[in-house]
């Protein structure tokens, strides 16, 4: 395992940004003083023209946003996922979802995984949040190659878009042949005994959780839903109605964000035994990401884990 | 045009906010009456604006960051061709274009959605700011409230202005002096505005806002000044030209009732042959 190749999605995101700025006239990247941590900085070197360090407000960095994207610029918010979607989220409503703007808003470091910084920094709310806004697209990419193609579609989409990236270095899983859409999961594994829909840092442990279930007998279903809204709705479906049980991992609070989307969808159409794998509503603490990781069960050992029971 | 003939145009926009708020039975005449001068002028006089084209990329735009005035703006709207008159007692009604506060996805002719406190001036910040990114020379307009200036955003939006010298970015402040809970010196005191406004770096100028010839020359003074954003502080009566409603906080967000509509008409009617 170790020759696989690891990036952080922010990385992915910062140089996606720096390599479409060519071909987008119209691309404007906003920061919040923290151009070198969301790694807009690799854009900034490109096109310090079209950076726009807005400082330490964040509210503020939102409406300039909307009244970017107001006069047809398609503009970039930065900052982390606490401040995007925590510090900003009336801004977010009502300055750049309600008019139907076309804003993204690149949210780094979300999760516990933002590691030492604590709970403070440690966003495990905002699919919830950015979620339960009508028209919102709300995106959490697993990869590197995910994320760089995520960020073409955000561009390519028209209306708002919020982006999760993270901050640790995440494995590559997905291969060049891979296309990212709006909306749509990937099987990344096929199986039948049991469905693992999981997105962003949890893919890597779901994929390893798999394939230890494999070694003793069950076949498990990996998807990988990096779109959360609009949820791949069909795909889950197909997925529930050969496995019969769902478990949905996530970097986030186990209220209102992924597993609470797939359960929506799955108790209105087709109800199956479901467990719910991520922050058991509770806030997160200071420590190394790969530690709070595996304390908090996000890891393959610590899905592997939870899913034997769920399967007991 | 002449001040006399801005003067019948504030009168009759000022006849409609009295109009559209007693139709609808809710609403905020206060304000709206205490901005109508300012807005005629805008419409009638300083914007690079055409009714019938309101997209075009290269006009001037208006954001009212105080939304709930949007009796005011609709009114100066309908006066000056965006949409039929008639359609000014539709205000707040199921299916009508004219929301309670301005919403783009409903009303061609609006430049933002606006009606949460301090977002509006955020957003005209950032507008001036594509002007300048795609080298246009479109000027924004923005109106606050006072009691608006307790928002924090609006100084956030404040310093990014003069930071970024958004010279083409004029920043006008209705100081009616009341907010619902009372007077804004007394409720939490933003005051003083135009020092505060000096210390995060804008040109500032202070106005009556009910005598053109003041508005003309200070948005005279705005187009000229180069290098950093304008605020014109203007002084206002809430619920100027109808007796009853003058400088008087309770008229912020009430409707008037028929008995009272008559009056406020009357009055209205009288300042027309002034």
């Amino acid at each position: 395992m170790s020759e696989i190749k690891k990036i952080a999605t922010r990385e992915s995101y910062g140089k996606a940004l720096a390599e479409l700025g060519a071909e987008f006239p119209q691309l404007v990247v906003l920061d919040a003083d923290l151009a070198n941590a969301t790694k807009t900085e690799l854009f900034k070197k490109v096109y310090p023209e079209r950076h726009i360090d807005c400082g330490i407000a964040e509210s503020n960095m939102m409406g300039i946003a909307a009244g970017l994207a107001a006069a047809g610029m398609i503009p970039f918010a930065s900052t982390f996922a606490m401040f995007a979607a925590g510090r900003a989220y009336e801004q977010v409503r009502n300055s750049i979802a309600y008019p139907r703007l076309n804003v993204k808003i690149g949210a780094t470091h979300a999760g516990i995984s933002v590691g030492e910084d604590g709970a403070s920094h440690q966003c495990l709310e905002d699919f919830a949040l950015m979620r339960v806004i009508p028209g919102m697209v709300v995106i959490c990419p697993a990869d590197d190659i995910e994320a760089r193609q995520a960020v073409r579609a955000a561009i390519e989409y028209n209306g708002p878009v919020y982006l999760r990236f993270g901050r640790s270095a995440v494995p590559v899983i997905n291969d060049d042949n891979y296309t990212f859409q709006i909306g749509k999961g990937h099987v990344l594994r096929s199986g039948k005994d049991v469905t693992i829909v999981a997105n962003g840092i949890t893919v890597a442990g779901a994929l390893e959780a798999a394939e230890r279930l494999a070694a003793e007998g069950t076949d498990a279903e990996v998807i990988n839903i990096s779109t959360i809204k609009p949820l791949d709705t069909e795909l889950l479906l197909a997925s529930a109605a050969k496995t019969g049980k769902v478990v949905t991992c996530e970097e986030h609070s186990i209220i209102g964000g992924l597993g609470s989307a797939v359960a929506e969808c799955l108790s209105e159409s087709l109800p199956v035994r479901m467990l719910r794998i991520g922050v058991r509503d509770r806030f997160g603490e200071s420590g190394p990401a790969a530690e709070l990781i595996h304390k908090y069960q996000l890891d393959g050992e610590g899905i592997y884990t939870q899913i034997k029971d769920f399967l007991k | 045009m002449q001040n006399k003939e801005l003067k019948r145009t504030a009168n009759a926009v000022r006849k409609d906010i009295v109009t559209e708020v007693h139709a609808a039975k809710s609403g905020h005449p206060g304000g709206s009456l205490s901005c109508a001068d300012l807005m005629t002028y805008l419409y009638f006089e300083e914007m690079n604006i055409n009714p019938e084209d309101p997209a075009n990329e290269d006009r001037d735009r208006f954001v009212l960051s105080k939304g709930h005035c949007a009796p005011a703006l609709y009114a100066v709207m309908a006066e000056r061709g965006y949409f039929p008159k008639e359609e000014l007692t539709t205000l707040r009604k199921v299916g009508s274009r004219l929301q309670g506060h301005p919403s783009i996805i409903y009303l061609p002719g609006l430049d933002m959605s606006t009606g949460s406190l301090g977002q509006g001036v955020s957003t005209a910040a950032g507008m001036a700011l594509a002007a300048k990114l795609s080298g246009k020379t479109y000027r924004v307009y923005t109106l606050l409230g006072d009691g608006e200036l307790e928002e924090g955003e609006v100084w956030e939006a404040a310093m990014f202005s003069a930071a970024k010298k958004l010279d083409n970015l004029t920043v006008i402040v209705d100081n009616n002096g009341l907010q619902i809970d009372g007077r804004i010196a007394d409720v939490n005191s933003p005051y003083p505005i135009d020092e505060k406004f000096s210390a995060f770096g804008f040109h500032v100028i202070t106005i009556n806002g009910h005598e053109f010839d003041e508005i003309r020359s200070a948005f005279k003074e705005a187009r000229e000044t180069k290098g950093c954003p304008t605020a014109i502080i203007m002084k206002t009566t809430k619920g100027k030209g109808v007796s009853f409603m003058e400088d008087k906080a309770g008229w912020h967000g009430t409707a008037p009732n028929d008995e009272q509509y008559a009056i406020a008409m009357k009055d209205l009617e009288e300042a027309d042959h002034e």
